[in-house]
């Protein structure tokens, strides 16, 4: 679905990064990807290897690292990780007012390549 | 070998556009609603039924967004208050950036209430920040119980949770209990209406609560 305008947007944003450190080839990307986010890991590798035919991107790999979704209890101020079930519910004292602090990661954490 | 910390978000340039629209909705007192659902939930009879009984009350624009069609804004049309269509031409959600070009056609000096009725889909929409004041999502009974489970992001993000096609539940497998308690989960702050766009039941309580969700904007600035 929306993974092909993502992995456009994280190559254009490396290709800048790559401009601005002199580097003609890269050689990896390193995204994080929270499991509350809808992107899926599969369709970004697919994404990606459609989109990365210029010879910046020849021969380099995506690698995605998953983040398991984590809330705060407003009420306790318990830390609990949130299963399959999606339940965010306080399992401490039954809140409602969670904030999720982790799992919603759309990011580009790093890039690495060769500089001339 | 160079490596390059970057921590940048993705959908940071969305994000920014967003954070800019939001400050125009602020500035100018308007409540701005993104209205999402999956295809033929129910989102443009809904936002009928709410101009019907809204639209001499507040001033209400309407921002439509459909792959390549215009059929939704002309329904929106018929009822006689401002609406501009967005055409996606295939991409599957609303950004903020054509958000604010739309509003731009849109705005007229005593707007309170802007829909932004998005794109058929509970998948992608549900990353864009548009600039909103707040989410409405739609579900519907024929629908079936298991697309909350199946896409938890858009049902945990939104404020309103509105069944749709509640005349057709005994037609259905439909099961309120599972519902309640899905949302219950997923989104325990949610608030919940249950209506009939094609009956009009329900609507009513939805339409007095968006109604004071309008004063509430124009009088906390």
């Amino acid at each position: 679905m929306h993974e092909l305008s993502l992995m456009q947007s994280v190559m254009d944003t490396v290709r800048d990064g790559a401009q601005n450190n002199n580097i003609i080839r890269v050689k990896k990307i390193k995204l994080v990807i929270g499991k509350l986010s809808q992107a899926l890991p599969d369709s970004l590798q697919f994404a990606f290897e459609a989109l990365s035919s210029d010879s910046l991107f020849q021969g380099a790999v995506l690698e995605i690292e998953e983040r398991s979704i984590k809330g705060h209890c407003q009420a306790c101020g318990s830390q609990f990780s949130i299963q399959d079930d999606y339940c965010f519910i306080c399992p401490v004292c039954q809140g409602f007012h969670v904030d999720v602090i982790e799992g919603r990661e759309l990011f580009i954490d790093y890039f690495e390549g060769d500089t001339l | 070998m160079v490596q390059v910390k970057l921590e940048s978000h993705i959908l940071g340039a969305n994000d920014l556009l967003a954070r800019k629209n939001r400050t125009v909705f602020q500035q100018n007192r308007i409540l701005t609603i993104n209205l999402m659902s999956s295809p033929g939930a129910g989102k443009t009879t809904i936002l009928e039924r709410t101009i019907e009984a809204l639209a001499d009350r507040t001033g209400i624009a309407v921002v439509e967004g459909d792959l390549y069609t215009d059929q939704d804004a002309q329904r929106i049309e018929k009822k006689g208050v401002k609406v501009v269509q967005i055409n996606t031409g295939g991409t599957c959600h609303l950004d903020a950036g054509m958000v604010d070009r739309a509003f731009q056609q849109v705005v007229y000096p005593d707007l309170q209430l802007l829909f932004i009725e998005n794109v058929g889909n509970l998948v992608c929409p549900a990353e864009f920040d548009l600039g909103e004041d707040f989410r409405v999502v739609i579900t519907s009974t024929t629908e079936g119980n298991d697309k909350i489970t199946k896409y938890p992001l858009i049902f945990r993000e939104a404020k309103v949770v509105i069944l749709n096609k509640i005349d057709l539940l005994p037609h259905t497998d439909f099961s309120l209990e599972q519902f309640h308690a899905d949302i219950g989960r997923i989104n325990p702050e949610a608030i919940i209406f249950m209506v009939s766009g094609r009956t009009g039941q329900g609507i009513d309580e939805w339409n007095q609560w968006l109604f004071e969700e309008v004063r509430l904007k124009i009088s906390t600035l």
